[in-house]
C-alpha cells in the first residue's frame, strides 16, 4: 500500500475545460472523486457553450456530488484552450491548480501521484510525462508518434527545457505560479503547453515529473488540427527569441 | 539572456575554436576545412538517431486501454444510478 495522503493543509482546484464532452466529463468527475478520496478538491468545468448539452450533464452531476465540489463556469462561445485556463482560475479557491483534459487521455488514478511528488519535493510544478518508464501512449498511429518524437528532439536540441515532456498538458501548478506565468504565454495549442513549461522552467521553478499513461481520446472528437506541424515549428522559433 | 543569443554564442566559441584550428594549422588545412560539414552532418545524424531510437523504443501501455474501458463500465453504472444521463452518446 502506499502511503496516505498528507494533504490536510492544501486544496486542489481541478480545471476542465470542455467542448463537447457530454460523455466525458461525467466519466471523469466519477474517476476524479473515486481516485481523490480524503483530499480537498473542487472541480472547475469550463465549458465554452457545447451544443451537447455537456452543461446539462454537469448539473446533474453538481446534484449528485454538491456544487460546491463541482463549479460550473461556462462561456458563452468557443473562445479557445487558453482562455479556458485563465477563466477557470479565475474561480480557483485552491491553493493548488490541477489542469488536466476531459477526454479520458489524462486519467484521474494518476492524480495522487502528483499531489504525493509535489509535498515530496515542495516542487512549483508537476508536470505528466508519457516518455518515462512507467509512462506510455496507446491508440497512436505510426505518423503521430514520428511526428511527436521529432517535435520532442528539437525541442531538446534547441530549448534545453529541463523536461522530457513538453507538449503534455497534465499537470499540477502551485496556483501563484500558474498565475504569474499563464499571463506572459500567447500560443495557442501544444505551443501553449510548451511556452508554460519553458517560461516556468526559465524563470527557474521547480518542475518535477511524474510517469503518466495517455490513452488517446475514445469518445467525442478532436477540437484541435490545422497545420499542426507548421504551427509547432512557428512556435519553437518564438520561444527560441522570446525566453 | 534570450536564449537564442545562448545557442549564438555557443555557435560562435565553435567557430572561434575553428578558426584559431585553422591558422595554427595543428591539423592539415584540407581537413580543417571540412570540420564544420562533419559538424553538420554529425548533428543531423544524431537528430535522425534519437528519433529512430525514440520510435523504436516508443514506451506503449495496451493495457491501460482495457483498464479505462473497466473504469468506463464501472462509472456508467455509478452516474446512471444516480440519475444522469450517459446514455449513448
Ligand atoms: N472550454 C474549451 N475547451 C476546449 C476547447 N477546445 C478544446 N477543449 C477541451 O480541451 C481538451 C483537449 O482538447 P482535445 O480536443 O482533446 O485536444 P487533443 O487532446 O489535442 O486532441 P485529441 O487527440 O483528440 O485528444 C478537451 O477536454 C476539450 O474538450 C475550447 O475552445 N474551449
Ligand atoms: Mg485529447
Amino acid at each position: 500500500m502506499e502511503a496516505p495522503l498528507n494533504t490536510s493543509k492544501n486544496k486542489y482546484s481541478i480545471i476542465v475545460p470542455t467542448y463537447n464532452e457530454r460523455l466525458n466529463i461525467a466519466l471523469i468527475v466519477y474517476l476524479i472523486f473515486k481516485h481523490l478520496r480524503g483530499v480537498d478538491f473542487e472541480i472547475i468545468v469550463v465549458d465554452d457553450g457545447s451544443p451537447d448539452g455537456t452543461q446539462d450533464i454537469v448539473k446533474q452531476l453538481q446534484k449528485v456530488y454538491g456544487e460546491d465540489r463541482i463549479l460550473l463556469r461556462a462561456r458563452p462561445s468557443k473562445l479557445g484552450l487558453g482562455t479556458a485556463y485563465i477563466h477557470g482560475l479565475k474561480h480557483a479557491s485552491g491553493n493548488f491548480v490541477v489542469i488536466m483534459d476531459a477526454d479520458l487521455s489524462h486519467h484521474p488514478k494518476y492524480l495522487p501521484s502528483f499531489i504525493r511528488k509535489q509535498s515530496e519535493t515542495d516542487a512549483d510544478i508537476i508536470t505528466g510525462t508519457r516518455y518515462v518508464t512507467g509512462g506510455g501512449v496507446h491508440g497512436w498511429n505510426l505518423m503521430r508518434k514520428l511526428t511527436s518524437r521529432g517535435a520532442n528532439v528539437l525541442a531538446q536540441t534547441f530549448l534545453w527545457p529541463g523536461v522530457s515532456d513538453l507538449t503534455g498538458s497534465f499537470r499540477l501548478y502551485r496556483k501563484s505560479v500558474l498565475e504569474d506565468i499563464i499571463s506572459c504565454c500567447v500560443s495557442k495549442g501544444y505551443v501553449f503547453q510548451m511556452e508554460m513549461i519553458v517560461r516556468a522552467s526559465r524563470k527557474g521553478y521547480k518542475i518535477k515529473e511524474v510517469p503518466i499513461t495517455f490513452v488517446d481520446r475514445v469518445y467525442g472528437s478532436s477540437k484541435l488540427g490545422g497545420s499542426e506541424i507548421v504551427e509547432y515549428l512557428k512556435g519553437l522559433a518564438y520561444l527560441l527569441v522570446t525566453t | 539572456m534570450k536564449h537564442i543569443v545562448k545557442i549564438m554564442t555557443l555557435l560562435m566559441a565553435i567557430s572561434a575554436l575553428w578558426i584559431g584550428l585553422l591558422q595554427t594549422s595543428i591539423l592539415p588545412r584540407s581537413y580543417t576545412w571540412l570540420l564544420p560539414v562533419y559538424f553538420v552532418v554529425s548533428l543531423g545524424c544524431y537528430g535522425l538517431l534519437m528519433v529512430g531510437v525514440g520510435l523504436m523504443q516508443f514506451p506503449t501501455c495496451p493495457q491501460e486501454a482495457l483498464l479505462l474501458q473497466q473504469d468506463v463500465v464501472e462509472a456508467k453504472e455509478y452516474l446512471k444510478q444516480r440519475g444522469v444521463d450517459v446514455g449513448s452518446s
